[in-house]
């Protein structure tokens, strides 16, 4: 991947600046005709999903009381991270959204609103929509483009470091609610300023994220193992609850990383956005996000997000809506000729994980190694990472040269 | 409670150790609650408990709805059964109710129609007034069963009990506080009205305002009481009478100045009758029974933060307040994040990205006013935010 403003052929290069305001408008039209016909039903469908999934909660830790029987630690497990899943998908992503705000049920309402994960709500709200979702795949604005420890695009200097990102990338899986409480508190910007001259909202809103993250590990790890004691099921119910929490973790992690990352979504350049008018916002929007296909199933455990695109284009729309309005977007990308990227989640699990591993080695690396250079290939990555910068600099520019050489035969 | 018989010792010692048995229940019962607290957390037990039992004690105060029936063609009364914390109430006061209506919740005040029952039920009569989108729904579309939001009951139109010689004023739906005193006073049941000892010395005139015979609501329970001569009742249709004029008033009810007046109707009625009253030194309490509408204009001012700046209809609420100096909560400014979402207590707004227009009535504004996102709607009219 490397910025659209890099590319030898922008895809937005036969839109003219009338064409962009005529999408916007178009797709004004269609956010407006869900925004009329929003009511009653919509309220019911997440009333529903909340007391479904407080069913299945309760259901399942109630069940655990018991799980030193297998049968009993297996379905309680299993009903715990889908409840698990749904509470912060479907239910707290969507409702921190302010998908629902237009109820104006205090108790379903964005600025009221705390979802069972370790990053406080608040904190993720700024992270989340004002950052994320504003400053969309745009390279050095976004967070979510690699968490700010991956390499996620070609024009990124490679070095050593990033041979290890399958490795972070598969630790920050396991741990995803901590990885998000990290990055909503910017963590490594912050620890990397000395203790005294760190900012009192910093440490303000490190203290709500350790007391969040304390109540939360004391639920899982604590109070719920200790009232299983009585059948001799305290460990199994910890174990049971971690599994939880780690099922959650990879899947959460896994459908994030299908929405933005598979080969075909494109970045932006930070100069790119400035004074960006809502048709090119929508653009943006359009190009930068990737969706998943699949059963009814399927887009309620993903909280919908399986419509990135439609989320991305109205996130404060309800998410139950999404899949009416996704065969009218699509319409719009097929009218304009731009690619609206879908595929199942498996291919789109592999498609990002293949981008995270091409781009932990050297740019080109990974297309140019075959089984017969395989030797060659790994003496010049050997190389790379033990010599310093200036060895780098002129590997790169050879494998520049070659690639050229061979492209100009061809 | 007032106990001057002195108790043996025995009995005192007996009742001293009850005592630190509740102090030991009520330190248990506590360490049970955070235990819960902790097993639930982010939640709080209550948002669990509220999908099974809605109407227990000690959560928010909810009424589940258990009969309509109509009263007229456009008018219903709602029979509610209120939660368990429900503290009762004097006839004439009213309720607020949030009730969802197309998904958004809504607060209404109603006055209660009845005095206190032995069941335990409540009741609030409704008309459906043009446009009404609360009115229409209770009196339409509200099934048995449906779960709405109560406010305790509240008001100061209740009946002083010193006086015996009253005027009753009623005109459209303000004749239902009033239904309600007097059903406190008059029991009607199946055998006809009942006479109680603490109503005997009364003498009360109901004058009756409305503007057809059909549309008049509780007609029927204010001629039950005429013919049984509990009052005298005094009914003046606008079409038949035309339009009620306050200097009548002393030759419909010529004893008036020997009565206290309640009131309850329109804000222009009831203005008038306090310039009549006040002008004759008479005594009247009034309770105005619509709540006031917003309507829209384009532009205004926004007061936020103690202060009041003119504000046009194509600036976000957000810039304006920024631009007087006011630290406003913001996010993206384009109406995705919900980072700059506050509360409006009064005044309309429009959404600039599709005309949409949010007011924030009194009844919404007593419950923390209508959250808007400030950074996307403009001023329709004179605002308050708060902050």
């Amino acid at each position: 991947m490397t910025t659209i403003q890099k590319k030898a052929v922008n895809p937005t290069a036969h839109l003219s600046a009338e064409d962009i305001e005529t999408l916007g408008h178009e797709l004004d039209a269609i956010r407006q005709e869900i925004l009329d016909s929003r009511g009653a039903a919509d309220a019911a469908y997440i009333r529903t999903v909340i007391k479904t999934q407080r069913g299945l909660e309760a259901g399942s830790r109630a069940l655990l009381l018991f799980s030193i029987f297998p049968p009993a630690w297996i379905a309680g497990t299993t009903g715990l991270s889908i409840a698990k899943i749904l509470e912060n998908m479907e239910i707290g992503h969507n409702i921190m959204h302010g998908q629902w705000d237009w109820m104006r049920d205090p108790k379903i309402h964005s600025t009221t609103w705390e979802w069972d994960n370790a990053s406080p709500s608040d904190q993720w709200k700024h992270g989340h929509n004002e950052l994320h979702h504003t400053y969309t795949n745009v390279v050095g604005k976004d967070n979510d483009l690699g968490y700010g420890i991956m390499r996620v695009d070609e024009d990124q200097r490679w070095v050593p470091f990033y041979l290890g990102q399958p490795l972070w990338n598969f630790i920050n899986a396991c741990f995803f609610e901590y990885g998000i409480a990290a990055y909503d508190l910017e963590l490594g910007k912050n620890l990397a300023i000395p203790k005294d001259k760190r900012s009192e909202d910093f440490k303000a809103r490190a203290k709500q994220t350790l007391r969040k993250i304390r109540q939360q590990a004391a639920k899982d790890y604590l109070v719920h193992p200790a009232l299983s004691i009585p059948t001799g099921s305290f460990v199994p119910t910890l174990a049971a609850n971690f599994t939880a929490n780690v099922v959650r973790n990879l899947w959460t992690h896994s459908v994030i990383m299908c929405g933005h990352f598979p080969e075909g979504v494109e970045t932006f350049e930070k100069a790119s956005i400035e004074g960006e008018t809502r048709g090119e916002w929508y653009l943006r929007q359009m190009l930068g996000s990737a969706n998943i296909s699949g059963s009814a199933a399927m887009h309620m455990m993903t909280g919908n997000l399986s419509f990135q695109i439609e989320h991305h284009l109205y996130p404060d729309l309800p998410s139950n809506r999404y899949a009416e309005i996704a065969p009218k977007v699509k319409a719009l990308f097929d009218k304009y000729e731009l690619n609206y990227i879908s595929a199942p989640l498996p291919k789109q699990v592999y498609s990002a994980w293949h981008k995270i591993v091409r781009l932990s080695l050297p740019n080109g690396w990974l297309a140019e190694t075959t089984p017969a250079n395989a030797p060659k290939q790994l003496a010049k990555l050997y190389k790379m990472t033990t010599g310093g910068p200036k060895v780098r600099r002129a590997i790169e520019a050879r494998s520049r040269q070659e690639a050229r050489r061979r492209a100009e035969a061809a | 409670m007032t106990d001057t018989i002195a108790r043996p010792p025995v009995l005192r010692r007996a009742r001293s150790a009850r005592l630190e048995g509740t102090e030991v229940q009520r330190t248990l019962r506590h360490r049970l609650v955070r235990l819960a607290e902790a097993a639930t957390t982010p939640l709080v037990p209550a948002d669990y408990l509220d999908h099974v039992a809605p109407l227990r004690s000690g959560t928010d105060l909810r009424a589940r709805i258990v009969d309509v029936h109509a009263e007229t063609r456009d008018a219903a009364t709602i029979v509610l059964k209120p939660g368990a914390d429900w503290a009762g109430h004097v006839p004439g006061q009213y309720i607020r109710i949030g009730i969802d209506v197309d998904g958004v919740r809504e607060w209404r005040a109603y006055s209660l129609t009845h005095g206190p029952r032995d069941d335990g039920l409540i009741s609030i009569t409704v008309k459906a007034v043009p446009d009404g989108k609360v009115s229409n729904h209770l009196v339409h579309a509200a099934r048995p069963g449906t779960l709405v939001h109560l406010e305790q009951a509240a008001g100061d139109f209740v009946l002083d009990q010193s006086v015996t010689q009253l005027l009753f004023i009623t005109a459209g739906s303000g004749v239902t506080p009033v239904i309600g005193m007097l059903r406190n006073l008059f029991p009607v049941t199946d055998s006809g009205v009942v006479d109680l000892p603490r109503s005997k010395d009364l003498d009360i005139v109901v004058v009756h305002v409305a503007p057809t015979e059909p549309e008049s609501i509780f007609i029927d329970n204010l001629r039950e009481l005429a013919t049984h001569g509990a009052i005298r009742l005094v009914p003046r249709y606008d079409d038949q009478h035309g339009v009620l004029d306050v200097a009548d008033l002393t030759d419909l009810v010529p004893d008036i100045a020997e009565r206290t007046t309640y009131a309850c109707g329109p804000g222009g009625l009831l203005d008038a009758l306090t310039a009549h009253h006040e002008q004759a030194g008479l005594k009247i309490f009034t309770e105005q029974f619509r709540a006031g509408f917003v309507e829209a204009g384009d532009g205004g001012t926004l007061t936020v933060g103690g202060i009041t700046v003119e504000a046009d209809g194509a600036t976000p609420l957000l810039d304006v307040a920024e631009a007087a100096g006011v630290l406003m909560p913001s996010g993206c400014r384009m109406g995705v994040c919900f980072g700059c979402v506050l509360s409006l207590k009064e005044g309309a707004v429009r959404d600039l990205r599709n005309g949409a227009i949010t007011t924030a009535d009194p009844i919404s504004s007593a419950n923390g006013g209508v959250p808007i996102q400030t950074c996307i709607n403009a001023a329709a009219g004179a605002c308050t935010i708060e902050r």
